[in-house]
């Protein structure tokens, strides 16, 4: 297949110059073009996307793909308008045509502009600096773990009647060039696996799905082995058998360490992007500084991290991607930022300028997104409660960002009863309203945890790896939309 | 450069080089469009995008070995590497006995017209588009004084063509054009949050989409009545769906009746064929054969042509969508349901869904109900097509004494997918278009709904 290249950020100056002719010079001659009518800011986004997938059931490889995808995405700015435009022919003419489209959100005369300084950046390039990404891996390595999967799922229960699982991985290389002079590069690597299985116990059919992954190249499955990932999508689709149906009605819920932080990706996450607030849209505008959670609720938003699904050197504006304090002691420290609402809010941009691909606009997006841990016993979190359920596995969630209503839909939850975790319930929604329900955190673990790299968040249409964490959590009351009627309400200690 | 190939041409030229790689059987897919928007907000221009795009995809099977390879670059070097990568990758397949092309004898041969192409959608300019989005969004700021924020106006318009060849011989390709206006507006409660709601229209016939003010309207409406939301009381009532919820209901169904589901054993509605699955007032097709409409096309994701496909007639479950693939593990035949994009194998998917009208007007489906839900929000991801659980956010309005009473939000609603469709005891005789899906308002005579 491909050969192997390198992945510092020079090996990917190089690639884009000696394999695509993408080099200062012609980015000067494209931004000159997109600055043509005056606009006050350009940017030059060049990205080399090379995907795979494998995919395994009936106990076989039932196809291998492969996709190609590159371009540059040409933006400029003026004030808070945004001219935008991509070409996936690298010509110099073709792009110079792009960018006289993007320029006429400016009205100023045809003019170009002189030549610009443009100078490679240094950044630390060690976030996600695996030696050898799972794209450069043999295809026979990888159907070896795609086989392990399915035989650890069979072996675990004999109800396990069906398995699937696949392997989805990328590498990118982006170049990103400004008017302001820089030019950063970066290669993202990612990989997911996933497991898909299904326990059948006469007629009954129960579907369980996990995976993970991260930045990372086939070291992952060192520290997560196949089988562990696919007894765990076994062992869930068994649960389900003996769940019965969920309470209806406002409850304690205690969330579990680890994929829970999904609460705060919807609850806080999203309201605290600068694009919604810079237009007084979100119903956390003009808080800063104010109290939005209960004093135990601190949240950071963190691209640093080794190796996670969400982490990044740079941001798709260039920008030094960071580690920022959003809510601490559960005051609301600072929104995330890209280049428009940090021009507009007067502060540095805080890294967070994200984009699907060439083909999207960049807007303010999180990356691993986290609660940071508090003194509690887990276990004594469980033993507050009265009446209640306690969430562990989840397929997703959403939020209304101007009312702060957020939703997330539990597929692994359990009753908690007199203080204890008892019968597993059939998949339930939940429902909060941000400020509210975080206001509500009555008791925060000490066991801070991160998911495994399954998460993939979604705004405007434009889909960006992000990862999750939290804490084992109790929140004193949630709505809860089960079937089950329930006389009398819950209670917590 | 390349640009003047049609994406026919490019799509034959690969499927040329699959042949001289050694595929046996292969198809081409190519897709070139042109995306066009223009976002205002607060009466200013923020975004205008403008792009062409191509890409190309191949899938080749070689002794039951499939492989899917593409590329947005389409110069003749890569599309050799493209063809080259395709044999490799069908390598590490295994052998797949329903792997394959269609029969011949089932795809057309003369894909039939749908009227899917607007020539006046092109020729729409980004000036056109920021009036129409400016205008939209005035109405909706000028339809009350608690209308103090907006989420902006959207107008945007797609022109695109796909093209299909394969090495039985098959080559069709058709274009289509539609265009939308979306908007966002925000009404302010007196402690200063916010009571947001959206509304659109799309069409693939400029002339078909609603008027700009009217969308704003609308938009603006829905805000100011959600104003006071506040949740009720946990209980169990009769809902009702407007017309925009009751088409997502018509998309589940879809979902469930798709045969790569029944082969995976993921559909409450395996084994169902034939029985009464749904209350009789209910029927939904899936019709990609409608002119002019969305979800329309003459030929599906493997040439075959497309039909009318009844999912249920008076409550009974007519049986499932297929591609060739899943038809031949399950022994059934294509029902021209295969979707197609350039990087991966062909899947099911529907066109068009049909919920037929039924008689009831609206109003007395509202009537009838002492004590209810008027659903016109759901959030989240809680439907399990495996087990029929439907659990999700909501937001709408109480009813009470047969009438619209206040508004709620922050509650959800909950059953199961088998019962829900058998408790719809009202149909309406007041059907809209959403996109791709017609629906008119229905009734459940009970769900639960969860709250305080």
């Amino acid at each position: 297949m491909s050969q192997t290249l390198g992945h510092s950020p020079t090996q990917v100056r190089e690639f884009w110059s000696q394999r695509l002719g993408v080099d200062a010079a012609a980015a000067d001659s494209v931004l000159s073009a997109a600055l043509s009518r005056g606009g006050t800011f350009a940017e030059l986004y060049f990205e080399h996307k090379r995907s795979g997938a494998l995919t395994y059931e009936d106990q076989r490889v039932a196809s291998a793909q492969s996709t190609l995808s590159q371009g540059v995405g040409i933006r400029v700015v003026e004030g808070d308008a945004v001219g935008y435009a991509y070409s996936e022919d690298l010509s110099l003419d073709a792009m110079r045509r792009a960018a006289a489209t993007a320029a006429q959100i400016a009205h100023g005369a045809d003019d170009e502009v002189a030549p610009l300084d443009i100078t490679a950046a240094d950044y630390p390039a060690d976030r996600y600096a695996a030696p050898a990404p799972t794209t450069d891996a043999p295809l026979t390595e990888k159907v070896e773990l795609l086989r392990r999967a399915d035989a650890a799922a069979r072996e675990y229960d004999e109800s396990i009647a069906r398995v699937e699982a696949s392997l989805v991985d990328e590498e990118k290389r982006v170049l990103i060039v400004r008017s302001d002079g820089r030019l950063v590069a970066d290669f993202q690597p990612l990989v997911r696996f996933n497991v898909s299985c299904r326990s059948d116990i006469g007629d009954e059919r129960r579907i369980a799905r996990w995976g993970g992954g991260g930045r990372m190249g086939m070291a992952y499955f060192d520290e997560h082995s196949p089988e562990s990932l696919a007894q765990e999508a076994a062992r869930q689709a068994r649960l389900q058998q003996d769940a019965q149906d969920a309470p209806a009605g406002a409850f304690p819920v205690v969330l579990a360490a680890g994929d829970s932080g999904i609460l705060l990706h919807e609850a806080v996450g999203h309201g605290l992007e600068a694009d919604f607030n810079r237009k007084e849209t979100s119903n956390y505008s003009n808080r800063i500084g104010k109290p939005v959670a209960s004093p135990l609720v601190t949240v950071l938003d963190d691209a640093t991290l080794l190796d996670s699904r969400g982490s990044l050197n740079i941001d798709d504006e260039g920008n030094a991607a960071g580690r920022n304090l959003l809510i601490e002691d559960g005051v609301l420290a600072a929104y995330m930022q890209d280049r428009i609402s940090a021009d507009h809010f007067g502060v540095a941009p805080s890294g967070n300028g994200r984009r699907q691909s060439f083909r999207h606009i960049p807007m303010p997006r999180m990356t691993n997104t986290y609660m940071t841990a508090g003194e509690d016993d887990p276990e004594d979190l469980i033993r507050r409660v009265d009446f209640g359920i306690y969430c562990k596995a989840f397929s997703g969630g959403q939020v209304n960002i101007s009312n702060g209503d957020f939703v997330f839909s539990v597929t692994e939850g359990y009753l908690i009863e007199h203080g204890a975790i008892t019968a597993p319930i059939r998949d339930v929604n939940l429902i909060g309203n941000g400020p509210d329900a975080l206001s509500k955190v009555t008791g925060v673990a000490h066991d801070l945890e991160m998911s495994d790299g399954r998460w993939t968040c979604g705004k405007d249409g434009q889909a960006v790896p992000v990862g999750v964490g939290i804490p084992t959590v109790l929140v004193s009351e949630m709505t809860v939309g089960g079937t089950q009627m329930r006389s009398g309400a819950g209670m917590s200690a | 450069m390349t640009a003047e190939r049609s994406p026919l041409e490019l799509a034959a030229q690969l499927l040329d080089l699959a042949r001289r790689a050694g595929a046996e059987q292969a198809d081409a897919v190519a897709v070139a469009s042109t995306n066009s928007s223009t976002e205002v907000r607060m009466q200013q221009v923020e975004k205008v995008a403008e792009a062409a795009s191509r890409s190309v995809g191949l899938r080749v099977i070689v002794n039951g070995r499939q492989a899917v390879v593409s590329t947005s670059d389409v110069t003749d070097t890569a599309l050799v590497e493209t063809a080259q990568t395709a044999m490799e990758l069908a390598r590490v397949s295994e052998p797949d006995p329903h792997a394959g092309l269609p029969d011949p004898s089932e795809q057309t041969r003369q894909p039939a017209e749908l009227a899917l192409f607007d020539e006046a959608i092109p020729l729409l300019d980004g000036d056109e588009r920021a009036r129409r989005a400016l205008a939209c969004e005035q109405a909706a700021l000028d339809a009350s004084p608690q209308i103090g924020n907006s989420g902006g106006a959207t107008f945007s318009t797609r022109v695109s063509a796909f093209a299909l060849a394969d090495t039985n011989g098959f080559a069709g390709q058709y274009r289509g054009a539609s265009a939308s206006l979306y908007v966002e507006v925000m009404a302010q409660e007196e402690d200063g949050s916010l009571r947001n709601a959206g509304w659109f229209t799309a069409a693939r016939q400029l002339h078909r989409l609603e008027d700009e003010a009217s969308i704003g309207r609308e938009a603006a409406a829905r805000a100011l009545r959600q104003l006071g939301a506040a949740k009720g009381e946990t209980r169990q009532a009769p809902v009702v769906w407007e017309p925009r919820m009751a088409a997502g209901l018509a998309g589940i169904v879809a979902q469930a009746a798709s045969g790569e589901a029944l082969y995976r054993g993921s559909t409450f509605l395996a084994g169902r064929e034939g029985e009464q699955v749904a209350s009789p007032l209910l029927s939904i097709a899936d019709d990609p054969t409608l002119p002019a409409q969305l979800g329309s096309r003459p030929f599906d994701g493997e040439g075959v042509g497309t039909r009318r496909n009844p999912l249920l007639e008076a409550g009974v479950f007519r049986g499932f969508l297929f591609d060739c693939y899943n038809a031949r593990r399950l022994n059934a035949a294509t029902t021209g349901s295969a979707v197609r994009d350039v990087s991966s194998l062909p899947g099911i998917g529907s066109g068009n869904l049909v919920i037929a009208g039924g008689e009831t007007p609206a109003d007395e489906i509202v009537q009838d109900v002492a004590d209810g839900l008027y659903l016109t929000t759901l959030m989240g991801f809680g439907i399990n097509l495996t087990t029929g659980d439907f659990s999700r956010g909501a937001a709408g309005i109480r009813i009470r004494n047969g009438e619209l009473a206040e508004p709620v939000s922050e509650i959800n609603i909950s059953g199961n997918l088998r019962e829900m469709l058998n408790d719809i005891d009202a149909v309406g005789d007041d059907s809209q278009w959403f996109g791709q899906t017609v629906a008119p308002t229905i009734r459940m005579s009970r769900m639960t709904i969860s709250g305080q």
